[in-house]
């Protein structure tokens, strides 16, 4: 069975930016990185349950909105204090000018 | 390595030390019975959490793993700088290398008579327990000092179904720090949800007779209340380091590097002044979550020998009822206002030196709708750019445009 699921339009992520998405009662972001490629993590800070969608992007790294917690949005690596849990990545794939995520 | 304050500051440095390798012995001393722990909750969500809980930044089993010696419940009361060592309340004495002190600050004390054990502070977890207890439907509150603890305080209380009053002696709320057309949106709110504010009257007298505290206003006005919260502000913890004979000027003296007039001693986070890099040395103290982390985590790597100078900015944030305010930098050194208008209400002040140079930006807004913008603007500060008003203005051109420009 396949679950993966439409996300947004390719264009309406700017480089280097993120959005928001949310699907059966769970909330993602969605990533597109300075060279055009396009991630998917959880939506919310490991720290303290923040969307990560109203932070900033600068290269790999999504910065949490409100305590500048960091990840590694490609990897979902945690990138020092104050976050220490790593944050969940999933698969995305660009088809037909769509940005699909699978969510497992 | 010896830390002497388990807060925020104190705590991220013991952890830094480990993270950046040092292997030999690290004690972190506290005068509080809890792990390390996060406090800013303690005026937000603890305040309308039914089970309010520590927001620990090491559990027992990291500072264990890491060999970090806690001392809890324990004061530090005298530094023999001579020997290199810290003697403690229980006795014992602590010889070290390094000595960080990361004493924090104190509620600055309201100086009048007739306070009573219904006129209390926050700055602690228990403090913050022992005011929960009181946030319910029917009680009243009286909250004196509109600055951020006490008006956190108070949408925290409106929300449990308090009744509030806040006293403000200035002529406004959130004098300090804060631009004025931030702070009538908050005074707005809070007065939408039903808090009385009254600025303007310094407080005549208080009588506090153990079930109830009477405040009685310069111009007669009369509150009454279940429960009077003061919070005017913090001093310095530094008296361990005067009698030590370490150079205080409002607070703990240090360099760049964190370093005070004792080149083995480090001061960092609540307690300390330090010269502001990028408003050209200006000595300043930050009351500051995010300052306590930085310089706890700059502090520790200097201790080991990094001579890595401070560069950061000031940055804090304010959550009230659904709005978040943030402030990166400090408003007082700019001359000029430019507005940028954000949608849904949400908008950032820019403040611009007499030469064009970007010195602070303030924003509000509902949830974190400002926080993107404020970051970006905190980059550039740090930068010292001087980014053209107009473009700053106009929502449709990016900051981060600005930054790479």
């Amino acid at each position: 069975m396949s679950d993966w699921v439409e996300a947004c339009s390719a264009g309406d992520i700017d480089e280097e930016d993120v959005m928001r998405f949310d699907h059966g009662g769970r909330t993602f972001a969605i990533y597109r990185s300075p060279d055009d490629e396009y991630f998917a993590t959880d939506g919310l800070c490991t720290h303290e349950k923040v969307h990560l969608a109203d932070g900033l992007v600068m290269d790999d790294i999504i910065e949490c909105p409100k305590h500048n917690g960091r990840f590694n949005y490609k990897t979902g690596a945690a990138k020092g204090a104050p976050v220490c849990v790593n944050i969940r990545t999933y698969p995305v794939k660009v088809d037909d000018g769509k940005v699909l995520v699978r969510i497992g | 390595m010896v830390i002497i304050g388990a807060g925020e500051c104190g705590g991220r440095a013991a952890l830094a030390l480990r993270d950046l390798g040092y292997e030999g012995p690290v004690t972190l001393v506290g005068d509080e019975p809890h792990l390390p722990y996060e406090r800013p909750p303690l005026s937000k969500d603890a305040m309308v959490s039914d089970a309010p809980a520590i927001k620990a930044i090491a559990s027992d089993e990291v500072l264990a793993e890491k060999s970090i010696r806690h001392v809890h419940s324990v004061q530090a009361v005298a530094i023999d700088r001579a020997a290199h060592a810290v003697r403690l309340s229980d006795g014992s004495v602590l010889p070290y290398d390094k000595l960080l002190l990361a004493t924090g600050s104190t509620p600055r004390k309201l100086p009048m008579p007739g306070l009573g054990g219904r006129c209390v502070y926050l700055r602690t977890f228990t403090d913050a327990l022992a005011i929960r207890t009181h946030l319910s439907a029917g009680n009243r509150i009286a909250i004196i000092g509109g600055g951020f603890i006490g008006l956190e305080l108070a949408a925290a209380a409106r929300k449990l179904g308090a009744s509030v009053t806040v006293i403000e002696a200035q002529p406004r709320i959130l004098m300090r720090g804060v631009p004025a057309e931030i702070a009538e949106i908050v005074h707005a709110v809070h007065v939408a949800e039903g808090v009385d504010i009254l600025c303007g009257g310094g407080i005549g007298s208080i009588a506090d007779d153990g079930r109830e505290v009477r405040v009685t206003l310069a111009g007669g006005r009369e509150i009454a209340a279940d429960l009077a919260v003061i919070g005017i502000g913090a001093v310095p913890v530094t008296a361990l380091a005067a009698e030590a004979g370490l150079a205080i000027d409002n607070g703990i003296a240090v360099d760049a590097e964190l370093r005070g007039s004792d080149p083995d001693i480090y001061a960092a986070g609540d307690c300390c002044s330090f010269p502001l890099a990028v408003y050209d040395g200006r000595r300043v103290r930050l009351e500051a979550w995010r300052n306590a982390q930085e310089q706890g985590a700059l502090a520790a790597r200097n201790m080991l020998g990094a001579g890595e100078a401070h560069a950061a900015v000031p940055w804090f944030w304010s959550d009230q009822y659904g709005l978040s305010l943030q402030i990166a930098g400090l408003s007082d050194e700019g001359r000029t206002v430019v507005r940028r208008d954000l949608g849904d209400g949400a908008f950032i002040l820019f403040h611009l030196a007499e030469d064009g140079r970007l010195v602070a930006a303030s924003g509000i807004g509902p949830g974190n709708a400002v926080a993107r913008d404020i970051r970006l603007a905190e980059m550039l500060i740090g930068k010292r750019a001087k980014p053209a008003p107009e473009a700053l203005g106009s929502p449709e051109v990016k900051l981060k445009a600005l930054l790479a420009a």
